[in-house]
């Protein structure tokens, strides 16, 4: 299992144990992670799932896809670290990673 | 206001859902209208997946959502189902008695239809735009921040910011470049999804002086009353002043449960509470199916969404033709149901 720890906007952390090949929304899904909404359900098209991933894993989670890229256009306070949770695939290189949530999902 | 359009059943939602109950309705000779917000039939699987596959389909190991709207509506095609696309049904009345329901609705764009019963088959609600987070931006709605153009008058000799990267953003930049006083386009990164010819359009445009794009996302507004003044744009280099009279931002879609809530019908949490014989509402006449209904079990698949449109039309045909006997039949074998279709 993977540790993944989400932050929400107010600052708390929530640990999750994480099965490889799963995607770090469903994790958030499955455990009740406030903050995520991912109203299409994982298919890259809403753009509200959006995390801030930890710069310590910017290299080891990868960049986004154009698919991504293209949906982020539609979130809202869009940093560099921003991804869509959906599109991140949990992996044993990622223990120990922390996302945090934005206030809002639109 | 035209002269009311007549029928037996509309239809509100034209998703999956919505677009079987039609074939089912149409078995039984029971004529219906669709209304949908959207611009074409298809609802979620034809605005969000187009082209993902979809695999829990009876009888179809893989589809993807544009390719299963479109096997629906061949099926559905002897039956001539109408579509008002969109519109969005703003106000229901109820007429009639529980015994025998009949129904006016009244869409945005004017439509009023009369009919016997009303199916809401409306998935997670109609598709509205995203707004942005930005504080205050309510104030400024309607005045001088627009989520979508109506009226291009509304922009002549008006200093105009448009934000987004898709093809509305693309498509109003250069609709409104030759009214506007200037046009300035927002994109939080120097790529656009937008069509390839219009972006080409753009750069020109701004290569010539003829408008400006800039790049990272909006912040704040500066205003009085409604009316805009400036915006605040937060780039890579800070934050900077764009002076403006008008904002349009593009951000999407959102599914909003909209007027239904006020149509009188039970409501929990945002979805509509049926029975699963009939699929009915607490209001005699107003059915519920797919996605926007909820029962003890409820599964929100495409699959359950077919079911019971299946189950809603038997309720449907009794008070459509409250003196005529429904005797169940098959597609394989009766000669009367394949006549309808076309194929006998």
């Amino acid at each position: 299992m993977v540790k993944i720890t989400f932050i929400d906007s107010f600052g708390q952390h929530r640990t999750v144990e994480a099965e490889e090949g799963t995607t770090v929304m469903e994790n958030a899904i499955r455990n009740g992670i406030p903050e995520i909404v991912a109203e299409c359900g994982g298919g890259c098209a809403c753009a509200t799932c959006h995390v801030y991933v930890d710069e310590a894993f910017l290299e080891k989670t990868g960049k986004p896809s154009e698919k991504e890229e293209d949906m982020l256009d539609f979130a809202y306070k869009v940093q560099p670290n921003s991804r869509l949770s959906c599109q991140i695939k949990v992996r044993p290189e990622l223990d120990g990673m922390t996302v945090t949530t934005p206030d809002r999902q639109g | 206001m035209g002269e009311a359009i007549v029928t037996d059943v509309v239809i509100v939602g034209a998703g999956p859902a919505g677009l079987f109950a039609v074939f089912e309705l149409g078995l039984l000779d029971i004529k219906s209208h669709l209304i949908d917000i959207l611009a074409k039939p298809g609802g979620q699987c034809a605005e969000l997946y187009p082209e993902k596959p979809i695999y829990d389909i009876p009888g179809y190991p893989r589809v993807n959502g544009q390719e299963l709207v479109d096997n629906l509506l061949a099926q559905i095609e002897p039956f001539h189902p109408t579509f008002h696309f969109g519109e969005m049904v703003e106000r229901l009345e109820v007429l009639g008695t529980p015994e025998a329901p009949s129904f006016r609705v009244h869409t945005s764009g004017g439509e009023i239809f009369e009919s016997k019963v009303v199916i809401v088959a409306a998935g997670g609600g109609s598709f509205q735009p995203k707004k942005p987070p930005i504080e205050g931006i309510e104030a400024f709605e309607r005045k001088s921040v627009f989520y979508a153009v109506r009226k291009m008058e509304d922009f002549r000799d008006k200093h105009v910011v448009i934000v987004g990267g898709g093809d509305s953003a693309l498509d109003w930049t250069l609709n409104l470049h030759p009214i506007a006083k200037r046009i300035t386009l927002v994109h939080r990164r120097d790529d656009f999804r937008a069509a390839p010819h219009s972006v080409n359009s753009m750069r020109e445009l701004v290569a010539a002086g003829h408008m400006d794009l800039r790049l990272g996302q909006i912040v704040s507004l500066r205003g009085e009353a409604g009316e805009l003044s400036a915006v605040v744009l937060k780039g890579s280099d800070g934050e900077a002043e764009i002076a403006c009279e008008r904002l349009v931002p593009f951000f999407g879609l959102t599914m909003k449960l909209g007027p239904i809530a006020d149509w009188g019908l039970n409501l929990h949490e945002n979805l509509i509470p049926v029975d699963t014989e009939k699929f009915e509402t607490n209001v005699s006449g107003i059915f519920a199916i797919g996605d926007i209904n909820t029962y003890p079990g409820k599964l929100k698949l495409i699959l359950s969404g077919f079911h019971e449109g299946a189950l809603a039309a038997q309720k449907v045909h009794r008070y459509v033709y409250p003196d005529k006997r429904l005797s169940f039949q098959y597609t394989t074998s009766s000669s009367s149901l394949q006549k309808k279709l076309g194929v006998n």
